[in-house]
């Protein structure tokens, strides 16, 4: 009447196979494509029928990439903001942790929810106020006004995950350093930091990873094509030579390696800091 | 009894025990705030001053670049709200969004449940979560070049659907075309932060469903729905804010068109200011995203608020 167990189980794992393969291909085939494109001549790309694999692997592209001045600032340009934004959130968000994870104090409640709350603000809303700031200030056009207007959506995300992280931490660790004389300044830093480098690395990475992968501001509060940085160069590079696709895909996939770089050294840490803080909080 | 109260405060400060007390309350307290006074100031300045500012800009005239700012009070938002491309943005915002977050929730929790499956080995789900996870980790202008040079008219996939169609310049498929894009883009957010939920479902739940003779549909709708609850409406909450504001994927992709099918409210506000200079306009139509924004904002603080 029923099929038997095994049976079942068989035909569930068959199912399921078949529905993690489906999946793959949608999810890793637009990927791959990126990847064999990039190794590919420019009129290979849209020969028919197309081919996954390259009959006449080159490193044209790549090498196109490298030896173009201006391609190559783009990179240091995203390197130096998003480095900058890092390490600068860790500093500020640190120290806010520290006292929202350690300290009961007048205002607390009311400072959590403008820190959950800052995170919904739009970026369009900001960016017209930020325009007219950075031009008043003589900003416009430069290092500073990427890395300090990156900060409004680091820091949220690094403050609340860096306080979930100190609250897993007992207290008395630190509270102990304190007691003994020592002031919180080396409670925080001598006690607290050095035990805390799990989440201070996932913080840091999805502080990285957000300031790497910003578009808006980066379009609108710079001008010149010397202080573009990666996203605007890949928009740029499709508008100037748009039909050199291999050029485009490789100028793509070396803008991922620092990403997948970070996410594949450091998933465990990742996750986890990103469950523990920004869904949880 | 009331008559008591300002008494014993008194008493509290001659005796000088509490008073210590209260004053290393007080020495706590202005501790805590010299260290969160990096980020008050810079919340201050990157947050505070720009909304007073876009308000500022939104009531006058030729804002930042016209000569004299004249106050003109609500004259802006009579002409945004009667502006019937403003709606039509808003339209295409709330389609764009509202598919992208159910795509995101079916496919993230479709694909995390595959891959917490034990019908296959540990080492298989590794790699089939790898994978999965990949388009997270491309920046939107990857994905918006990636996704033309797949979707263009001699590209890949109308090679392998045998068609020559037109994906991102269609006015009937570009909406439709850029919000699949961004169901690729965006559902292993959800996959990742469910399947850590699922891992923490406490299996003897599904076995004292399954000895009361549920089969696996109703242990999905009375055992894993219920215990995701939260972190799916934690998920879905972020998402509606997130996608509802969402900019470059559309901007890299259709720039709006053709002609305004793929127009969202902040492409719409981006070109009142940076195409036509409007910054009084554009300034009244980025006030008003930001209060559809707060909504959600507040109901989201407040389920936050709930699970604590």
């Amino acid at each position: 009447m029923a099929m038997s167990i095994q049976t079942r189980t068989r035909a569930a794992r068959v199912g399921l196979v078949i529905g993690l393969l489906i999946g793959a291909v949608f999810a890793a085939g637009p990927v791959l494509w990126m990847l064999s494109n990039s190794f590919k001549s420019n009129t290979e790309i849209f020969e028919l029928p197309p081919r996954l694999i390259t009959e006449s692997f080159s490193l044209d592209a790549y090498i196109a990439i490298f030896t173009d001045p201006e391609t190559v600032r783009f990179f240091i340009n995203s390197y130096v903001v998003a480095f900058a934004v890092t390490a600068l959130t860790l500093l500020v968000a640190i120290q806010a942790a520290y006292a929202l994870s350690r300290f009961d104090f007048r205002g607390k409640r009311v400072l959590n929810v403008i820190i959950v709350s800052v995170q919904a603000v739009p970026p369009i809303t900001l960016l017209i106020p930020y325009f007219g700031l950075m031009v008043g200030l003589g900003l416009y056009n430069t290092y500073a006004a990427l890395i300090l207007t990156y900060m409004v959506f680091t820091l949220p995300y690094a403050i609340i995950m860096m306080t979930g992280y100190f609250n897993t931490l007992p207290k008395e660790l630190d509270e102990a350093v304190r007691v003994d004389g020592a002031g919180s300044m080396t409670a925080l830093w001598r006690v607290l930091v050095p035990i805390s480098v799990p989440g201070i690395v996932s913080v840091g990475i999805y502080t990285f990873m957000i300031a790497w992968n910003e578009y808006l501001f980066a379009l609108t509060l710079t001008r010149t094509i010397d202080m573009r940085t990666v996203p605007i160069g890949i928009q740029l590079l499709m508008g100037q030579h748009s039909y050199e696709w291999n050029q485009i895909m490789a100028m793509s996939v070396l803008g991922s390696i620092p990403v997948l770089i970070l996410f594949l050294f450091f998933q465990r840490y990742f996750i986890s800091g990103l469950t523990a803080g920004s869904v949880k909080s | 009894m009331s008559l008591k109260t300002p008494v014993l405060d008194t008493e509290v400060i001659v005796t000088g025990v509490p008073q210590s007390k209260r004053r290393r309350q007080l020495r706590r307290t202005a501790e805590s705030y010299a260290f969160l006074s990096p980020t008050m100031i810079l919340l201050f300045v990157l947050m505070i001053i720009p909304i007073v500012m876009v308000i500022g800009y939104s009531l006058q005239d030729g804002a930042i670049i016209g000569k004299d700012h004249e106050f003109v009070g609500l004259d802006n938002y009579m002409a945004v709200l009667t502006n019937p491309s403003f709606w039509n943005a808003t339209s295409n915002t709330v389609i764009f969004t509202v598919t992208s977050v159910v795509a995101h929730l079916i496919i993230g929790l479709g694909f995390a449940m595959m891959l917490n499956s034990t019908l296959i080995g540990a080492v298989p789900r590794a790699i089939f979560r790898g994978l999965y996870v990949l388009p997270w980790l491309f920046t939107v202008a990857v994905i918006a070049v990636l996704w033309r040079m797949l979707l263009a008219p001699n590209g890949v996939i109308n090679f392998l659907l045998n068609t020559n169609i037109e994906w991102l310049a269609s006015p009937q498929l570009a909406l439709g075309t850029v919000t699949f894009i961004n169901i690729w883009a965006g559902y292993p957010f959800f996959m990742v932060s469910l399947l850590a939920g699922l891992q923490g479902i406490p299996s003897d739940l599904y076995e004292a469903a399954s000895i009361d003779g549920a089969g696996p549909v109703q242990r999905f709708w009375n055992v894993t729905v219920p215990q995701l609850r939260p972190i799916i409406v934690s998920l879905v909450l972020l998402d509606l804010i997130w996608t509802s504001q969402q900019f470059a994927l559309i901007w890299m992709t259709t720039g709006g068109g053709p002609i305004n099918v793929t127009e969202v409210l902040s492409t719409f506000t981006y070109k009142l200011a940076f195409a036509k200079y409007d910054f009084s306009q554009a300034a009244t139509s980025a006030v008003l995203v930001l209060l559809m924004s707060m909504v959600l904002a507040v109901f989201y603080v407040r389920h936050q608020k709930a699970r604590d």
